[in-house]
């Protein structure tokens, strides 16, 4: 292998320059900068609410915030880190990035309707700054009936409106996505020689299209409730508040598969590379990502077994969210069976896929005693629900996104990250992660309820602890941005496959893509994954030569 | 400060037996699933790591066999599971037929207790322990949820609805009540505390009231908005006869059966056109907004007590109504739980030896009242 010194001449980052040639880009991985750089923005707005709630905690009585600001501090959490930074973490950055040059497109189906999403995210992102500075929003992200509609004397209205023009974002990137892999995958290219990566991007944007307008509906009947006073559900307007919680559940729980299953994608791409070996299962994991999508849309009633809905309803709900938990059962068995016999290496993206595994199945098997109406009569809205959505979310999303982001970074940027600060944030996350979340299981189960400002004594020394991790999570947090940032201009120059990965996106675009993704269309002629079982020097020849010779190499078959 | 935190809750009720049972076990199970994977991840992880640059592995069998096992393994082992959880579930669901009623009211940001025999307390609530207790709840508000951890239970308490829930406190102590679905600003202190007693000490306690009892303070309502000028009971009655209805199925105008329950009686003040008993008209005025949660709960309760065999009040002149009496005393025979001694009221009050005027006795028909007349059936 012989590392190339100097990026190419000409490539998409150098393609243009201006602020024209960035904020008015159809290219598709300009548009995942975009993405990256305003979701980055918002992640850091989030956890700086998260780390006062975390302050306020210290201490039974609270002594940092007075109760309003502490409630508008976790609505802002809650409402900026689901939706202006998990729904479009990995889809709208990585996946932006990533489909065109993983199907061996151009770039996305519609270019100037990706451009346009990312503007829509914009306003609604600006719009939520606005209401936070003039007054705050204090209904928690699930703005619950009639509280929300009749008693809350804060910006609700404004707030529904920007989760509503937010939705068409998330719809319109849903939308690219489906067509881009449904009609632009490169000559070859099967559905099942497809990355688990599209398999999951895939689901993820089915759930988008047919979920995120039932979340428009619902904020819509919000507003039109608070300004017109139209009952739709504050039963003293002769509205049914529970129906509020069906038809909000019927969006946000399958959006928590929208947090999660780009996540658990990037995950199968990144244990191959590291394992150097085909995902195991590959067509039990790919499916199983639609069965996913297709059975999160049947089980929102479990967030609902003491809101009065009929216990007959629960038991079925119940069912059908123990069934749920099968493909993702089934996704982990196989990660596991890919380590087997394989060629683990620990770089950065893989401890993270590490820390995933671990922390996923916690949050995981969690998920079975919420899902229990028996457990759920004592769980229900307590720390435990808490710590269960950490570990799918922070311990799963997150890890993952960090996990994709370190991965493709020399592909994004044509630098590599440090190694060795890669390492150790990874390991201080883990640490951190744990740290804070763990406690909050036991608190749960203890009783202490969430969105508490203030609380009993006995709860305190579990709190102390959590609030001590999430000081260590919080340096994990900082620790990439520093580093990442400081590779752009400092790091060393990434070979063109720095890990030795399968895929279109290494094997055909160089040390990093031109404005055009690929010179010439790539043919696909082999299963994805297919790891080398012969010397990686003697593919590496084959492929100089034939770069050599001005043709495209051909993708190395595996015997 | 306490430096040793605690780790797991008090557990002080016979429902709770079972939750902590199922804890246990799906910490069992799922402890043992996830260490098992996590042992295979972490060997494998170590054995089978790089041991240098150009490594590569053999190449991988997959084996159809081990796949489908894993699918379908889950699947088998989550109906037992279910079965076990739903049981749980059901097990604590149902109130035992014995259980004493205490109604509840959430607002913000308080919690409100209105007992049988006439007790109102805020944010505290005292029982006997040994005895099944029932929990008849509304919201003035928002929604808002009763959470006992020591006794694990939880439901919501939601505005224009009747939900409710039960508990056997099975050791005397005092027990944190919380609100645990988020209502607005002091949400957090939107707590109290259960003072579960001894039998004899809770005697005591109730004797200590003196408000009449909560179905006299529903008939005294009844007959201060006159319902009984039209549910009067006669065969010229515009609205049907109230006595021996609660509980009973009976048919609307529109040919549907409906089932009497605390949810029908709001549904039938605040909504009167929304279900009408077959064969009348539809003439009654709405009360929406002229009772508050407490008053409406009185009226439930007095109509249950007409329900089981008490007669419906005959329409009174004295303005004043029924005088309050001391409590303890079980006046409308409603009380499953009957303190034999009561003490006299305390606070000042009418002593016990008031004269019913309103109250019939049981089973034996008021002079006013001819022989219960058609029931919307």
């Amino acid at each position: 292998m012989t590392p190339e010194n100097a990026l190419p001449k000409e490539h998409y980052l150098n393609h243009g320059y201006g602020w024209k040639s960035w904020l008015l880009t159809t290219d598709h991985k300009r548009i995942a900068w975009l993405y990256l750089v305003s979701i980055t923005l918002m992640f850091f707005l989030g956890g700086f609410a998260a780390f006062l709630i975390r302050l306020q905690l210290l201490t039974p009585q609270g002594e940092i915030l007075r109760n309003d600001t502490y409630n508008k501090m976790f609505t802002m959490h809650g409402v900026v880190m689901i939706f202006f930074f998990l729904i479009p973490s990995i889809p709208a950055t990585l996946g932006n990035f990533l489909v065109p040059l993983m199907v061996g497109a151009k770039d996305l189906a519609f270019p100037k309707i990706n451009l346009i999403s990312w503007y829509i995210f914009i306003i609604g992102a600006l719009y939520v700054l606005w209401i936070i500075l003039s007054g705050g929003l204090e209904t928690g992200w699930t703005f619950y009936t009639p509280y929300s509609t009749s008693y809350s004397t804060s910006n609700v209205t404004a707030a529904t409106l920007g989760v509503f023009v937010l939705g068409f974002s998330s719809i319109l990137t849903g939308l690219n996505f489906i067509v881009t892999i449904h009609k632009m995958r490169a000559p070859g290219m099967t559905w099942f020689r497809m990355p688990l990566l599209l398999w999951a991007l895939y689901a993820t944007s089915l759930i988008q299209i047919l979920a995120t307008p039932v979340l428009a509906i619902t904020m819509v009947l919000v507003a039109v409730e608070r300004f017109a006073g139209v009952g739709i559900f504050d039963p003293a307007l002769g509205g049914d508040p529970i129906l509020y919680q069906h038809m909000f559940w019927f969006y946000s729980h399958p959006a928590v598969y929208i947090m999660i299953l780009p996540g658990m994608g990037v995950i199968s791409e990144v244990i191959s590379c590291f394992a150097r070996k085909r995902v195991f299962g590959y067509k039990f994991v790919a499916v199983s990502s639609l069965m996913i999508a297709v059975f999160g849309f049947l089980v929102w009633g479990h967030h609902m077994y003491v809101s009065g809905m009929s216990p007959y309803a629960g038991m079925t709900f119940s069912l059908i969210s123990y069934l749920v938990a099968v493909p993702s059962a089934v996704k982990t068995f196989n990660w596991t069976a890919t380590l087997y016999k394989g060629s683990v290496s620990y770089d950065t993206p893989m401890l993270y896929v590490l820390g995933f595994l671990g922390l996923f199945m916690v949050g995981g098997l969690t998920g079975l005693f919420l899902a229990s109406m028996g457990l759920d009569q004592h769980l229900h809205d307590t720390y435990f629900v808490i710590a269960h959505f950490h570990f799918i979310m922070v311990g799963g999303a997150v890890m993952a996104y960090f996990a994709g982001i370190h991965f493709w970074w020399p592909k994004m940027t044509g630098r590599m990250y440090p190694e060795a600060w890669g390492r150790l944030s990874a390991m201080i996350l883990f640490i951190g992660f744990i740290l804070t979340f763990f406690p909050q299981f036991i608190l749960g189960y203890m009783g202490m309820p969430r969105r508490y400002s203030v609380y009993v004594p006995e709860f305190q020394t579990l709190n102390v602890l959590s609030t001590a991790g999430s000081t260590i999570l919080a340096v994990g947090y900082v620790m990439p941005l520093v580093y990442m940032l400081w590779s752009l201009k400092y790091g060393e120059i990434a070979p063109a496959n720095p890990w030795r990965a399968k895929g279109l996106e290494w094997e055909a675009t160089g040390p990093i893509p031109a404005w055009d993704n690929f010179p010439v269309t790539p043919t696909v002629t082999e299963d994805a994954y297919n790891y080398p079982q012969r010397p990686v020097a003697e593919i590496e020849r084959e492929r100089a030569a034939g770069r050599a010779e001005g043709r495209m190499p051909e993708l190395a078959s595996g015997d | 400060m306490i430096f040793v935190p605690q780790l797991f809750p008090e557990q002080a009720s016979t429902g709770a037996v079972w939750i902590d049972y199922f804890y246990f076990f799906m910490l069992a199970l799922c402890g043992g699933v996830g260490l098992t994977v996590t042992v295979f991840i972490t060997l494998f992880a170590v054995k089978y790591r790089r041991r240098y640059d150009d490594e590569i592995p053999p190449e991988s069998h997959e084996s159809k066999w081990l796949e489908w096992g894993w699918t379908i393994f889950p699947f088998v082992a989550f109906v037992p599971v279910f079965f076990f959880s739903t049981a749980v579930y059901f097990k604590n669901a149902t109130p035992p037929a014995n259980a004493m009623e205490i109604y509840v009211t959430g607002r913000q940001w308080m919690w409100k207790f209105q007992h049988l025999d006439g007790q109102r307390e805020i944010n505290t609530l005292h029982v006997p322990v040994g005895k099944p207790i029932k929990l008849v709840m509304s919201s003035e508000d928002v929604i808002h949820s009763f959470f006992v951890p020591a006794f694990r239970i939880h439901m919501d308490v939601v505005p224009k609805k009747t939900t409710t829930t039960w508990f056997e406190a099975t050791k005397a102590g005092e027990y944190h009540l919380f609100c645990s679905q988020y209502c607005g600003t002091e949400h957090a202190n939107m707590i109290g505390t259960v003072y579960v007693m001894e039998p004899a000490d809770y005697e005591k306690w109730l004797a200590q009231a003196s408000f009449g009892g909560m179905a006299l303070r529903g008939q005294n309502l009844f007959n201060k908005l006159a319902c009984n000028s039209c549910h009067t009971g006669d065969a010229q009655a515009r609205a049907p006869y109230l006595s021996n209805i609660y509980g009973k199925t009976i048919q609307t105008d529109a040919g549907e059966w409906v089932t009497v329950d605390e949810n029908y009686i709001r549904e039938s003040i605040y909504k009167p056109n929304a279900k009408i008993a077959a064969g009348y008209a539809g003439i009654m005025p709405t009360y929406e907004g002229q009772l508050s949660e407490e008053e409406l709960q009185t009226l439930i309760v007095y109509l249950k007590a007409i329900g089981s065999g008490v007669q419906q009040a005959p329409p009174i002149s004295n303005p004043q109504g029924v005088q309050p009496q001391p409590a303890g005393k079980n006046p409308d025979g409603t009380l499953p739980f009957k303190p034999d001694s009561a003490k006299p009221g305390t606070a000042g009050t009418e002593p016990a030896k008031q004269p019913e005027p309103a109250k019939p006795a049981p089973g034996q028909p008021a002079p006013t009242n001819p022989a219960p007349a058609k029931t919307g059936k």
